[in-house]
């Protein structure tokens, strides 16, 4: 039998590590169509994992499922983030809880200002974590110093949230707000999607520079181009609503070379 | 009208124009034209989804008391951070004491209680039984005048409060002209304070913008739910003349009725109509505006947005009319609305007439709901959802908001517009 599964690969990690992200067996439909058909994954604190597959595998599914998106029903299995029970929480205690996704269409809003929105977020996440909200020129120094990781124009901020921005400065504005919220997980779906060589490369570096022993990053891509920039711990091949095969990052080098067909014929096989 | 001897009010303002002595001609025409129109039921095209009959089924009593009113009344209805000259009129009569600015060099402002002969046939009854009533019943009302090549530079603040524990049908009458090369922004606030009287306003307005003159109107409606306002503002352009007119109403008030006529009567002016309309409870809201294009050149811009929860009601009634001398005129109209509830309505229609052949119109109606991945985006960033709402409650109206270039008067609707949201949701 197949057995996706990460935990066999890590087992010096095992002894001391803190488990962020357990999902069992995850099935998940949309409407009447089940589009998630039994996920099993583990994240510990400190990892970065890689998934990858082909397009209508279920990979943006996952990542709306974890951040709570509606219309994504969860009619089989757990997710135990931080040893809660995500599935009935709402989207925004979901983020309070430091669950982030990076979009991989982020939403222009026409109206809401950029500064503005980070601002509330910000301070509603504060909130919820204990933590005293910030001053103004608080916020402005926090605001600042995060928007140098990202090479991100100081002009965009004072504009309306994405409204107008390019792609490339959409993705930017993402890991803008992931670094300013300070997630424990955060999930980036297809970030590199649309981004050339420069934008991928600075907004890798922003992650890269985030990346820290007490949080952990799942990354949604299609191509092993990303991981060049952010080296993942592990990488996961989802095919149809499973996770059909797991390894380490030689794995991304391997799907490169191969495409994902021989995944689908050895899927095929296996059902028979 | 048979139907219309039912109501106690028809009795009392036919009692009351009966009583007079000496009525003037205008006055006399103006009352056989109420008369024989009576109030408008829903068979009226114009008042097809406004149906005021209900609304009039209250006993009022037939003088309007004096009150005693003092600034601290007024207070609460002051705009923080507001560099303006004070005008407060009570009950639609100017209070002189209340008032901190009179008439000077510049600008006369005294109350109006005769209407101008010429003001007074301006205004075509037909199908506007309550402009007809008003002219000839008004008793008080403003009067302002800015002189030839005067620039008034703080805007005038124009507090409308009512107070009254009987019910009560008030009916001012406003004339505004501003001269040649004149400029006069005007605020204009609906204040109505804990009395448990209702409140029948029947107002109109009347401005006349000379050669080459501003004028910018903002009225802010956000009285209590024993208020019912109907307002008819004409508003007559000259040559190079600009005006501008936001309408803002906020839940509260339980009918509004704004008619909004511009007749661009000369070549060369420009005009901007916007409207914010937010609805809650059982409000019903209803704005026809015209857009009367008879000459050459003219610029007309109309942006009209409406956010209705609960069971509010709300109607947009756009006409923009292009006569066939009006070549080369340039007429846009935009009405979008936001609907929160399912039991919240809005009528929305455009009416375009077009008669000349050389001209640029656009005219555009929409109604929506929430975007949820909007909703879902700023949620997904620990944002509560009524705030996410809220914050795009703001962004709908933010197109209309900004235009407000009065610093004081964009940062109190922005207030107010924050205000109201929780109470949405309820």
């Amino acid at each position: 039998m197949f057995t996706p599964h990460s935990l066999s690969l890590t087992p010096y990690h095992l002894e001391h590590t803190i488990t962020m992200l357990t999902i069992k067996d995850l099935h998940v439909k949309i409407e009447d169509k089940e589009i998630l058909k039994g996920i099993n994954l583990q994240v510990n604190a400190g990892e970065v994992h890689a998934i990858m597959g082909p397009n209508g595998s279920g990979k943006s599914s996952l990542a709306s499922t974890l951040a709570g998106r509606e219309g994504y029903e969860v009619t089989k299995g757990e997710i135990i983030f931080d040893g809660k029970d995500l599935i009935d929480m709402a989207p925004e205690v979901r983020a309070r809880e430091g669950v982030f996704l990076a979009f991989q269409y982020p939403v222009e809003i026409p109206g809401v200002s950029n500064i503005n929105f980070l601002k509330t977020a910000l301070s509603e996440i504060r909130e919820y974590r204990g933590l005293p909200p910030l001053d103004a020129k608080g916020f402005l120094k926090l605001t600042k110093e995060k928007q140098q990781l990202v090479e991100f124009d100081a002009k965009l901020v004072n504009r309306s949230l994405n409204e107008g921005f390019s792609g490339g400065e959409k993705k930017r504005n993402e890991i803008l707000q992931l670094a300013m919220l300070d997630p424990k997980l955060s999930i980036l779906d297809e970030t590199d999607s649309g981004l050339d060589i420069d934008a991928l490369r600075i907004v890798s570096n922003g992650v890269n520079k985030l990346r820290s022993e007490n949080n952990a990053f799942v990354l949604i891509t299609h191509y092993q181009r990303l991981l060049d920039y952010i080296v993942p711990d592990f990488v996961h091949v989802l095919y149809d609503g499973r996770i059909v095969k797991s390894g380490t990052k030689e794995l991304a080098l391997e799907l490169e070379e191969k495409g994902y067909d021989w995944l689908k014929d050895k899927t095929q096989l296996e059902k028979v | 009208m048979s139907t219309e001897t039912t109501l106690p009010i028809y009795d009392l303002l036919t009692e009351i124009y009966d009583q007079q002595s000496a009525v003037p001609e205008y006055r006399q025409k103006a009352f056989n034209s109420f008369r024989s129109q009576g109030f408008p039921t829903i068979k009226n095209e114009e008042w097809k989804y406004t149906n005021v009959q209900p609304f009039l089924k209250e006993q009022y009593t037939a003088a309007v008391t004096e009150a005693t009113v003092t600034t601290e009344d007024i207070k609460p209805f002051l705009i923080k951070g507001l560099d303006a000259h004070l005008i407060v009129l009570v009950n639609g009569k100017l209070n002189k004491s209340l008032s901190t600015f009179q008439s000077d060099v510049l600008i006369s402002i005294e109350p109006l209680t005769e209407v101008p002969g010429y003001a007074a046939d301006s205004i075509s009854f037909t199908n506007n039984a309550f402009a007809a009533l008003n002219t000839a019943l008004t008793t008080s009302g403003l009067f302002i005048e800015v002189k030839a090549n005067a620039t008034i530079n703080k805007p005038l603040h124009i507090i409308h409060y009512y107070t009254s524990d009987d019910n009560v049908f008030v009916q001012p009458r406003h004339m505004v002209c501003v001269h040649k090369n004149a400029k006069l922004d005007i605020i204009e606030s609906v204040a109505r304070d804990e009395s448990k009287g209702i409140v029948w306003v029947n107002s109109v307005t009347q401005a006349y913008v000379e050669e080459n003159a501003q004028f910018s109107q903002y009225v802010l409606q956000n009285g209590a739910a024993n208020t019912r306002l109907v307002n008819f503002t004409e508003a007559v352009q000259h040559k190079y003349s600009l005006y501008n007119n936001f309408t803002f109403t906020f839940p509260g008030t339980e009918l509004v009725r704004n008619t909004l006529h511009t007749r661009l009567a000369e070549s060369a002016t420009e005009t901007h109509l916007y409207g914010l309309y937010i609805g809650a409870d059982n409000q019903l809201i209803d704005n026809h505006t015209l857009v009367d294009h008879r000459k050459p050149n003219c610029l007309s811009n109309e942006l009209y947005k409406g956010v209705l929860a609960g069971h509010a009601k709300a109607v947009f009634n756009g006409k923009v009319y292009v006569h066939q001398e009006a070549q080369k005129t340039n007429a846009f109209q935009q009405n979008n609305n936001l609907q929160l509830s399912d039991k919240a309505s809005i009528n929305s229609k455009p009416q375009l007439e077009i008669f000349a052949d050389d001209v640029k119109c656009s005219h555009g109606s929409t109604v929506g709901q929430f975007n949820p991945d909007a909703l879902f985006y700023l949620r997904s960033r620990g944002i509560e959802e009524a705030t996410a709402r809220a914050l795009l409650i703001g962004a709908f109206a933010f197109d209309v908001v900004e235009k407000v270039t009065i610093p004081a008067l964009r940062e109190h609707i922005e207030t107010l517009l924050n205000n109201n949201m929780e109470n949405w949701y309820a």
